[in-house]
């Protein structure tokens, strides 16, 4: 089978759980356990040849500009770690159909086992360090939906986060590393770095790239000090715990090691990191497991310290020391996964974890306390059980072991460690199962029924078998793993005899004091309760809730609406951005004269700053605001003219009339004065910052407006060519109609959208809600006029009516050649309406046209967009424009451009989007209350005249 | 001449007045029509997407003036690829709000959304810095209606900042391009590309000033620190359907400035040399680091997910800082994949908020209907947000490292790796409260209300099947992008193509 088969097969089967459980918890086991048996056995199919030494890969290319390559190798490491993960992991799925209770929801924890069995079986074949840093990461993912897997405990949540935060962490530091060294040896292939060590040695990186993988590794491995996650994650059912933390997510870091073992190992920086956080682990972990009464929480520290114990075999960097590192790992791996059953058993049974509840189960659940007995012993190193050859092998290696100059320091710890290691598993049989049968239980316990001990019942015959036969059970396996893991041939002599060596004194010591250690309980718990320790739970609270809420201060006081300062910020950075990118260039100054100042654009300047300044000083005054605003407009109009632009001082001219309507008609409902909001100080901040803003500007334009243009630009060629090729002598006109219509298409469509979108806003407005409510009980701030449409008006704007639309057809007809088009005539024919409206009333004038603005929106711009796809028909790209000249009786020779037709659109569009828009404030006024005349004076001389007569 | 180039423009702009004029008062109909012209817009992206990608840039001349006299669309590889990007998006969103009636809560939704599909697919096509403007302007009002679909006080408030900000960028821009208009007498791209080039030294000062002009209005439409202000508020209170179309909004902005400043300015232009780099940079690295501080921070689900647009524009602006071929390929790549992620993410809290009827993530409520699927998608959504494995983030984020191991890199190495893990950790916080949280309370109620919504289910679906898609597929598709980064870096194609007569 296919290594990439293998790696993908838990995930392919990961859905099948999920949807089988609604064929019974039975199918659903099943169906987990097939899939885990078939990648086991496609492991095994390669064993043989595993074992003869061969090297099995797969390659399938994935992100080859990357060098991630889905990539797999199977050695003797790989096979190993394959084999305990799939071995491990069917004997839970057994336990697991068992353990969990009907209200669990099953399918979804296979699910999640099956997702976090396939990242593990990933992670130990990937022959590409980048896929493994996938596969690396998707176990912190998926332990983090295991350990979570009891969502309603607050504890399962908090324990699944910290476990994410924590080992993924170490994972995202890993990336880095493994980047580094892709980058030293120039390939993400595990094959090709394993060869180099010398060049990564050699490297000035490898020291950034080993503290970064170790990171990773001691992350997950639960290495001192990131160890703290481990015991909270046991809030996860015990499947979980069990298989997590026996043979799975925590040797994740060891197998890590051990593969990179030949290219990392062997420098002193490796020795001291590794050797020594392993033996503060071990040390440290085995004595806080002595005092823990949760059995979880008991084994959860013996698993860290047991880790430890690995860890510092691996960084001793010798071939000896990483064999009996592989062969702890097997053994550790039999023993621990029993003992979390067990504790799981025992739970499930008396419904506490408690030792201190517990005791005398001996006569209650004797399976179970077999179980135990053996797997407990062994954890203790007593003979002949397989805990006590590796802790033979382990003590041994020690002694050897020289650690900065000195050779006791290694020895003696590795005894204290053993002496906990004994204490503690001595403490989980005798506190638990010895002892006189109580009658205090929370639940009354008896064996469970076969399913669930069967396989914890199993490791523990692994373990005595291993421990009676070493050489003939795992005696080939553990030479062919610690030859992948040296990378080199390993010599595999495990015996329970040495002779008198020193190790065999140091473990009589060790189960001596340990049996001491555990007299003396009582009293030396006494001790340690009453000495002060970090938690680490409320360390790492500590650490996440006040960043969690700085996080929250920082970004909620940034952005909490604040509109002044946001602009305060994006004006002072366009400031400072432009003013480096001049300060940091060439500048020579412009070359122009200046005119000198004629006393008309003077008058014109002093008007436009007296305007600006009295805005500056009366704009809490709305009204008064708005016609200053109406001057500066006006201001710029005449400077239109002046500088020889009458096309933009008509449209500038016109745009302010219908704007300053409009906002009259809008203001009528809002209040008339700004409130003050600031405070001085601020209100002078941002006065300082907007005259910055305003110089600035000013400098930019000087500076531009006194020098030429560095090439030729493009208008000469607009003035040449648009009497011949756009034919209009108005080149305003024709750029807007002609060179460049589509920009005036873009920009009608605008001026639409914006129409519909103020319709679609007054419309929800008017929907009911507050702002509707608050309209319906509106009464008018301002004294209403009392004759609210006077006659003389109505005549007026009736009489203007014609001839203002006279006006528009006749601005709209010269536009070409001479000032005008259709942009100023739809706003001066939408003006002309807007008139009829305010002498009459909406509602008199609205039932006096029968045209929608919508539709005028839609025609104006179907029209102008179909104009520029009617030229496609003369195979003419979009917007190409033709005319000619006609003659008709009685008229002078007349042009007629295509340009016009576009210029209708725009015409329209113009006039629908202000009448949509004025249409829409009507809207507002009459949800306001404003009465919807009929006639259109609200006076009628002749009726009165009528009334006068009949008195 | 291939009228097939414009068609991804005038296809919206006609289609959304005939829908005013014709079909305004029913609603099946707008959603008939609607549909069709997005989807038939996606198939024309894909003929264009084929065209661009086996020819070299094409042109078209509007009104059939001459380069660079009159307005040029430009047809790439990078256009094309933003367009089909914008338009399948569209598509999926569209159904979406269909799905699940978000286009009946207002006036005119079908309308807007066609304008702003013919605003962006302008803003990806032209070849003018000044229509660039003009589609900047089509986009910026479209967004604006579509922002405040649906009304409310909170959504209103949020629509005028929005609004507001983005017209200083409007003037801003309007700036920008008198700057350089006055010092080169030229605003079409292509030219603009070969006149800089050939700069007086004197007339250098201003040209900077307005090239980085530009770059900040480009920074305001792209979120990047500190110009950012406007999104958080923006994305968090717009209808959910559309902050999810918005993912590509804030992808203007980055496109315009991989175009302008690869194109016009780049960094072996005598007169700007590095300085948008040099700008670009620690900005990037800013606004990423705020994105992940948002996300830790956030009380809300969708600000949530705004912050993280905001990161994922962190990242993606420290690729486009290199301006190197490799980190190019790697921000193309990472862009496409936070786009689909950041709409999946709005798509799903949209969702999910319906369900809660609340957005809070400080107080848990009952389970919804649903729960399961949706928190499955959150799960997956969050894991391509914060770019871990196995999904396309996690591939983006590590083409953006393997392609910055320059001067910069232990900076960018840190700030990409730490935020990371702010992110994940701010992504499990919420998910935990919104989705596990849930069981821990005791409610009178049975079963949550139920719901049935399956098109919109199917579109989320369909997104993270895309994103599924650009995972599995990364490698030709990252050849497919090194393509055009080639295409993009090599200027002189662009410019023989806009400017004939330019050829030496």
């Amino acid at each position: 089978m296919s290594l990439a088969l293998i790696a993908a097969l838990p995930f392919l089967g990961a859905l099948l759980p999920g949807l089988l459980i609604r064929a019974g918890r039975n199918a659903c086991a099943t169906v987990t356990g097939a899939v885990t048996a078939l990648a086991l056995l496609g492991i095994l199919l390669h064993a043989p040849a595993v074992m003869r030494g061969e090297v099995i890969t797969a390659q399938i290319e994935w992100l080859p500009a990357l060098g991630l390559n889905a990539n797999f190798f199977l050695d003797g490491l790989g096979m190993l770690f394959a084999g305990l993960i799939l071995g491990i992991g069917l004997l839970i799925i057994l336990y697991a159909r068992f353990y969990l209770s009907t209200k669990d929801p099953m399918g979804q924890f296979y699910t999640y086992l099956l997702l976090f069995q396939g990242a593990m079986v990933g992670i130990v074949l990937s022959d590409n360090i980048l896929l493994l840093l996938v596969f690396w990461e998707l176990t912190s993912l998926s332990s983090f939906l295991l350990i979570g897997y009891w969502k309603h405990l607050p504890e399962g949540r908090q324990g699944a986060r910290m476990a994410l935060t924590v080992t993924g962490a170490g994972g995202l530091a890993m990336i880095g590393g493994m980047l580094i060294l892709g980058n030293i040896v120039g390939s993400y292939d595990l094959t090709v770095i394993l060869q180099n060590k010398d060049l990564i040695q050699a490297s000035d990186w490898y020291f950034p790239a080993l503290i970064l993988i170790l990171l990773g590794a001691f992350t997950k491995s639960a290495q001192f000090p990131f160890h703290f996650w481990l015991p909270h994650a046991m809030a996860a059912p015990t499947p979980v715990s069990a298989y997590l933390h026996s043979a799975t997510m925590v040797k994740a870091g060891l197998f890590l090691m051990a593969r990179m073992w030949p290219v990392l190992a062997g420098t002193p920086e490796w020795f001291y990191i590794v050797a020594t956080t392993g033996l503060i682990t071990m040390v440290m972990a085995a004595k806080i497991a002595l005092f823990k009464d949760d059995l979880k929480a008991l084994l959860a520290f013996s698993t860290v310290s047991h880790l430890g114990l690995i860890t510092m075999l691996l960084g001793f960097g010798t071939a000896e020391a990483a064999t009996v590192a592989v062969f702890h790992i097997i053994n550790h791996a039999t023993f621990k996964a029993a003992l979390f059953m067990s504790a799981g058993i025992v739970d499930h049974e008396t419904h506490t974890r408690d030792i201190k509840r517990l005791g005398g189960l001996r006569h209650l659940m004797p399976i179970t306390f077999t179980i135990v007995c053996v797997a407990a012993l062994s954890m203790a190193g007593i003979p002949p059980l397989n805990g006590f050859l590796s802790k033979e092998l382990m003590l041994e290696e020690t002694v050897h072991t020289v650690w900065l100059g000195n050779h006791w320091v290694m020895p003696v710890l590795a005894t204290i460690g053993a002496m906990f290691s004994v204490a503690y598993s001595f403490r989980l049989i005798a506190h638990t199962f010895l002892g006189p049968v109580r009658d205090d239980y929370p639940s009354k316990p008896h064996d469970p029924g076969f399913g669930m001990w069967a396989a914890p019942a199993l490791l523990a015959a692994m373990v005595i078998a291993i421990g009676v036969m070493p050489m003939t059970t795992v005696g080939e396996l553990v030479r062919t793993t610690a030859s992948a893991v040296i990378g080199g041939e390993a010599e595999v002599y495990i015996s329970h005899w040495h002779g008198f060596v020193p190790a065999l004194w140091m473990s009589i010591i060790a189960v001596g004091a340990g049996l001491v250690l555990l007299g003396a309980h009582k009293p030396l718990e006494a001790m340690w309760l009453s000495t002060p320790r970090p938690e680490a739970k409320a360390i790492f609270d500590a650490i996440m809730e006040p960043f969690a809420n700085a996080a929250r201060a920082v970004t909620d006081r940034l952005h909490d609406g604040a509109l002044a300062r946001y602009l305060a910020v994006a004006t002072l950075t366009i400031l400072a951005a432009g003013y480096f990118a001049y300060e940091t260039g060439t500048h020579t100054p412009g070359t122009r004269a200046l005119t000198p100042i004629e006393p008309v654009p003077a008058i014109g300047w002093l008007l436009l700053m007296g305007a600006t300044g009295s805005l500056f000083t009366y704009h809490r005054n709305r009204l008064l605001a708005l016609v200053l605003v109406g001057v500066i407009g006006l201001m710029v109009s005449v400077g239109f003219v002046y500088l020889s632009a009458p096309d933009l001082a008509l449209t500038q001219i016109s745009v302010e009339v219908a704007t300053v309507m409009l906002l009259l008609l809008a203001l009528n409902f809002l209040p008339k004065d700004s409130p003050v909001e600031s405070t001085a100080g601020r209100r002078g901040r941002d006065g300082f910052i907007a005259a910055a803003a305003g110089l600035g500007i000013g400098a930019l334009i000087y500076a531009l407006m006194t020098r030429d243009f560095a090439f030729p630009t493009i208008a000469e060629y607009h003035l040449a060519n648009s009497k011949p090729g756009g034919g209009g002598t108005n080149v305003v006109n024709v750029i807007l109609v002609d060179f460049r219509g589509y920009d005036t298409f873009g920009e009608i469509t605008v001026l639409g959208i914006a129409g519909l979108v103020i319709y679609a806003l007054v419309e929800a407005l008017l929907r009911g809600g507050p702002a509707n409510d608050r309209l319906l009980a509106w009464v008018p701030d301002q004294k209403r006029a009392g004759d609210r449409h006077p006659l003389m008006l109505v005549v007026a704007t009736r009489m203007i009516l014609p001839i203002a639309l006279m006006v528009g057809v006749y601005i709209f007809l010269r536009g070409h050649n001479e000032p005008g088009g259709g942009f100023i005539a739809g706003l001066v024919v939408a003006i002309a309406t807007i008139m009829q409206y305010m002498a009459s009333g909406f509602g008199w004038a609205a039932a006096r046209q029968r045209i929608d603005y919508h539709a005028l929106i839609g025609w104006g711009v179907t029209i102008a967009g179909l104009c520029g796809v009617g030229s496609w028909f003369a195979a003419r790209p979009f917007m190409t424009t033709n005319y000619g000249y006609f003659k008709l009786p009685f008229l002078e020779k007349f042009e007629l451009a295509t340009a016009a037709i576009f210029d209708l659109g725009v015409f329209l569009t113009v006039v629908g989007a202000v009448m949509l828009a004025l249409a829409s404030i009507s809207r507002i006024a009459i949800r306001a209350g404003e009465t919807v005349n009929v006639e259109p004076f609200d006076i009628q001389p002749d009726e009165e005249a009528a009334t006068e007569g009949a008195r | 001449m291939n009228h097939w180039i414009i068609a991804p423009v005038i296809l919206p702009a006609l289609l959304a007045p005939f829908i005013v004029l014709v079909m305004r008062h029913d609603l099946s109909l707008q959603r008939i029509f609607s549909t069709t012209g997005t989807a038939v817009l996606a198939a024309i992206s894909l003929v264009l997407l084929y065209t661009a990608a086996t020819n070299p840039p094409e042109v078209y001349f509007l009104g059939n003036w001459p380069a660079p006299f009159g307005i040029v669309l430009v047809l790439d590889r990078l256009s094309a690829m933003m367009i089909a990007l914008t338009a399948v998006l569209a598509l999926l969103v569209q159904l979406y709000a269909i799905g699940t009636g978000w286009d009946a809560r207002g006036n005119h939704f079908h309308a807007l959304f066609q304008f702003q599909l013919m605003g962006l697919c302008g803003a990806f096509l032209t070849g003018d810095a000044f229509n660039l403007f003009v589609f900047f302007e089509v986009l910026l009002i479209a967004s604006y209606g579509l922002m405040i679909h649906g009304g409310g006080a909170n959504r209103l408030k949020a629509g005028v900042q929005y609004v507001a900000y983005n017209l200083v960028g409007s003037t801003l821009f309007l700036f920008a391009l008198a700057t350089i208009y006055s010092v080169t007498g030229t605003l079409n791209m292509a030219d603009l590309a070969v006149k800089v080039a050939e700069l007086p030294a004197g007339d250098a000062a201003l040209l900077r000033v307005g090239a980085v002009l530009l770059l900040l209005v480009f920074a305001v439409k792209g979120a990047l620190v500190p110009l950012q202000f406007w999104l958080p508020a923006t994305y968090s209170f717009a209808p959910g359907v559309v902050a999810a179309l918005f993912a590509v909004m804030t992808k203007v902005g980055a496109y315009a400035v991989i175009r302008v400043f690869t194109l016009i300015f780049p960094p072996e232009t005598a007169a700007t040399g590095t300085l948008f780099a040099d700008l670009l940079m620690p900005a990037a690295v800013v606004t990423l680091a705020l994105g992940a501080i948002g996300v830790m921070g956030a009380t809300g689900m969708a600000r949530l997910v705004a912050f993280a647009a905001i990161g994922s524009m962190g990242t993606l602006f420290i690729a486009v800082s290199q301006f190197t071929p490799q980190a190019m390929t790697a921000a193309f790549y990472y862009m496409l994949h936070s786009t689909l992620a950041t709409a999946i993410l709005f798509l799903v809290v949209d969702l999910v908020q319906d369900r809660r009827r609340d957005d809070t993530l400080r107080t848990p409520l009952p389970p919804i209907a649903q729960h399961g699927l949706l928190a499955a998608l959150f799960f997956g959504g969050a894991i391509a947000m914060a770019g871990m494995p196995p999904l396309s983030g996690f591939l983006g984020k590590m083409l953006v490292l393997d392609a910055t191991r320059g001067a910069d890199m232990t900076l960018i190495w840190t700030a990409i790796l730490v935020t990371s893990l702010i992110t994940v950790v701010g992504f499990s916080r919420a998910g935990s409260a919104v989705f596990w949280k849930a069981y821990a309370i005791t409610t009178t109620q049975a079963h949550p209300e139920p719901k049935r919504e399956p098109l919109a289910f199917g579109m989320v679906l369909a997104l993270m099947a895309a994103l599924v898609a650009l995972t599995v597929m990364a490698g030709p598709v990252t050849a497919w992008l090194d393509d055009t980064s080639a295409e993009l870096f090599d200027r002189t194609a662009y410019i023989n193509a806009v400017l004939p007569t330019a050829k030496e």
